[in-house]
């Protein structure tokens, strides 16, 4: 007969594996439950129906096939994005510089059309494009990357720098050179022909950047989780100098480190030309880069988190939209709410250290339990 | 068998079917209009003058406004624009950012060709959807009579602007302001900084020292938030001269008037032409005669002089018959722009491409 009974502390074995599996996950439940009473606390003492607010974010982001839209429209550029940030973390290195890599990538991809024959079809078109995209994007962070191993120089404050000379080369390039000249008040590349341009996923309102993001999430968890070259890259990120002693070639791996992630977020600003404006122009710059910082630390760097914290951002930003026109209230609420969300994932994160001694705890009693079962069927 | 687009399809369908009763009920005698805005309502410029023209027709009867701030001219502009229409049933929609129009405006006024858009900066041309209209006004007209007013001020005889990007419309504002002031005194110079962008706070910070440092006495500004600049100015003893909406209580001391937008005239017309079912223009504009501009009352230091040159200017215009761009006119290289005896009347198409900064503007593009 199985025995239910347990002493007293340790759950039974069933229960103890249930505890397992929802483990990694308890810190982000645990900051969504604080975020939300902390948001309806905010809402009443300013006197403001805070329940009703919570109803809406939730409504807004994910109550309805618009509401799904809308989140997965604005979650899918910070896929990209927070790539550029969980990337160069997988080496230990700090990259905050996406929104220049952003900008470039679309700059570069702006500047494909005016370069090839104007009757080239969409599959080649397209696929120019993006590689020109992650081109300028990838050797822009490479650069940040570059400078850490060879020259060591800080990449956290180097990216945020690089990024604002990208901005102002962007900005240059656009209103100078590269103008279109019809575009007299807002100032823009020659626009994309249609041909060129990208278009929604079937049945869908939501462009194909969010297909391509999903897969350049799972292609990059694969790559870190289950590659001999990701390995390294967080044998690396993990000791600096013990992967140096292994012989593990240490710059290089940050480089390609670098220069991945810079080619994500450059992979984004080529859909935000081809899918949405249609040119290069200051359009571009809507902080879609900083953003990702935010989703790829709310990831803590997994590349598959990254995609469910994208769409929690997304719908954040989609329900920021409701909570105005329903409550009247002013944008920054969106900004508390967000503000919030990251202020309690970073203090849930303190519950690491426990995690680790009720994994230990629980692992121990699902195992004592499986052995008891193996004795009976030897038995 | 249910696939997942046919969910989305019908939980969609659901989800509407919740608010569509509402509104439905209503639809007939109410209209709700939609306001959109790239900043904040309150940032004391281009969108607190949107939001001042929104909260008017608020009060209009039969008139339900839903507004939304800090929408970037992204796909959230176009995702709020079909928020509005299919979630509150608006039918008229204000974007009121200049950079909302290409692509985001065309999408969605081909999507959706019952409902009215109004943009606000005159780019509608022939061949884009019919339900959008462009609305927009000659501020420069204003801009002139702010640099009259402060011609009389200066004492230094050295004007500061502080403008965001060298485009049409900013060059076009610093000309006229600089025409103004060259018309009570043909002596003074404008000094003009370039911050690169609508809303720089830090730069324009710094650029409105520079030019109290440099001797100028009275500053200006084309910026989405005058704010800084006109509390920068007062605070270091210089007067000022508002644009958008009326900075006059950011600085009680200097303020000496401003280049405001008066929107509810051109709001009112949309209002009224969707209530009443009538056609509505795709091109709206007009100056201090139509009333989509007008000028902050007069500070403490304006003059009875400056006022009384000033209100003689403002009601020729109002007349119609003072033109600011006429030649003889040359740049401030002395190359010849405006030849002379042809005259621009604001309605001129060809002043809407200016690249060019007149003879007295110390600056370049």
């Amino acid at each position: 007969m199985r025995t239910t009974a347990t002493p007293a502390g340790v759950p039974s074995a069933g229960i103890a594996r249930l505890l397992l599996a929802v483990l990694p996950a308890l810190p982000t439940l645990c900051a969504l439950v604080g975020t939300f009473l902390l948001f309806a606390l905010f809402l009443l003492v300013q006197g403001q129906p805070g329940v009703e607010a919570i109803r809406l974010v939730v409504e807004g982001a994910f109550g309805s096939s618009f509401a799904w839209q809308s989140t997965l429209l604005r979650a899918a550029p910070l896929m990209l994005t927070a790539l550029c940030v969980a990337l160069p973390a997988q080496v230990g290195l700090i990259v905050i510089g996406g929104e220049g890599a952003l900008a470039l990538g679309g700059l570069a991809a702006a500047v494909v059309p005016q370069a090839i024959p104007h009757a080239t079809p969409w599959f080649v078109a397209t696929p120019l494009m993006a590689l020109a995209g992650m081109a300028a994007g990838g050797v822009w962070i490479g650069a940040v990357g570059a400078m850490r191993q060879w020259r060591g120089v800080n990449e956290t404050i180097s990216s945020l720098l690089m990024s604002y000379i990208a901005i102002a080369l962007f900005k240059q390039l656009v209103e100078g050179p590269l103008r279109d000249p019809a575009s007299l008040n807002k100032p823009s590349t020659l626009p994309v022909p249609d041909a060129m341009s990208i278009g929604s996923l079937p049945g869908l309102e939501v462009h194909w950047g969010l297909f391509w993001g999903l897969v350049a999430c799972v292609a990059a968890w694969i790559f870190v989780r289950h590659s001999t070259k990701g390995f390294a890259m967080r044998v690396v990120g993990g000791n600096n100098r013990a992967a140096r002693l292994v012989g593990l070639p240490v710059d290089s791996l940050a480089l390609t480190a670098c220069v991945l992630g810079g080619a994500a977020a450059g992979l984004a600003g080529m859909f935000e030309v081809a899918a949405v404006q249609g040119s290069a122009n200051a359009s571009l710059l809507a902080g879609y880069g900083y953003a990702g910082i935010l989703v790829a630390f709310a990831a803590r760097h997994n590349p598959l988190a990254i995609v469910v914290c994208a769409v929690m951002i997304g719908g954040i930003e989609a329900s920021g939209s409701l909570l105005q026109r329903r409550l009247e209230l002013p944008d920054a609420t969106t900004l508390v709410l967000q503000g919030l969300l990251f202020a309690n994932l970073l203090a849930w994160e303190a519950l690491g250290g426990r995690i680790a001694a009720w994994r230990v705890k629980l692992q121990a009693a699902a195992l004592e339990e499986s052995g008891v079962q193996l004795e009976r069927t030897h038995a | 068998m249910t696939n997942r687009r046919d969910f989305f399809k019908s939980a969609g369908a659901l989800a509407l079917g919740g608010l569509v009763p509402f509104e439905s009920v209503f639809a007939a005698s109410n209209l709700t209009v939609g306001v959109i805005y790239v900043g904040s309502r309150g940032d004391f410029g281009y969108n607190q003058a949107q939001a001042q023209a929104a909260a008017i027709i608020r009060k209009l009867p039969n008139v339900k406004v839903v507004e939304e701030e800090n929408v970037p001219e992204t796909v959230a502009v176009q995702k709020t624009m079909e928020a509005m229409i299919e979630q509150d049933g608006a039918s008229l929609i204000f974007a009121t950012s200049f950079g909302y129009f290409d692509p985001h405006v065309l999408k969605m006024a081909a999507k959706y060709p019952k409902v009215r858009f109004a943009h606000c900066g005159g780019l509608w041309k022939s061949g884009d959807p019919a339900n959008i209209t462009s609305y927009f006004g000659y501020i420069d007209e204003c801009q002139y009579l702010n640099g009259v007013v402060a011609g009389h001020a200066s004492k230094t005889k050295k004007l500061g602007f502080v403008a965001a990007k060298p485009i049409p419309q900013v060059l076009r504002n610093i000309n006229a302001f600089t025409l103004g002031a060259r018309s009570v005194d043909p002596s003074i110079v404008t000094h003009v900084i370039f911050t690169g962008d609508w809303s720089m706070p830090v730069k324009e910070a710094e650029s409105t020292n520079s030019l109290v440092d440099q001797g100028c006495d009275v500053i200006t500004c084309h910026v989405d938030g005058p704010k800084v600049v006109i509390e920068t100015a007062e605070k270091r003893g210089a007067m000022s001269c508002g644009y958008h909406a009326s900075q006059a209580a950011l600085a009680p001391r200097g303020y000496l008037t401003g280049a405001e937008w008066d929107w509810a005239t051109p709001y009112k017309v949309l209002v009224a032409a969707a209530q009443n079912g009538t056609a509505t223009p795709n091109i709206l504009r007009g100056g201090l005669k139509e009333g989509f501009v007008k000028m902050s009352p007069y500070g403490v230091k304006v003059t009875p002089d400056a006022r009384a040159n000033a209100d003689a200017i403002k009601a020729k215009m109002i007349a119609g018959d003072y033109v600011i761009f006429k030649g003889p006119m040359t740049d401030n290289k002395g190359i010849a722009v405006i030849p002379a005896g042809t005259r621009y009347a604001q309605t001129d198409i060809s002043l809407e491409s200016m690249n060019y900064l007149v003879a007295g503007v110390v600056g370049q593009i």
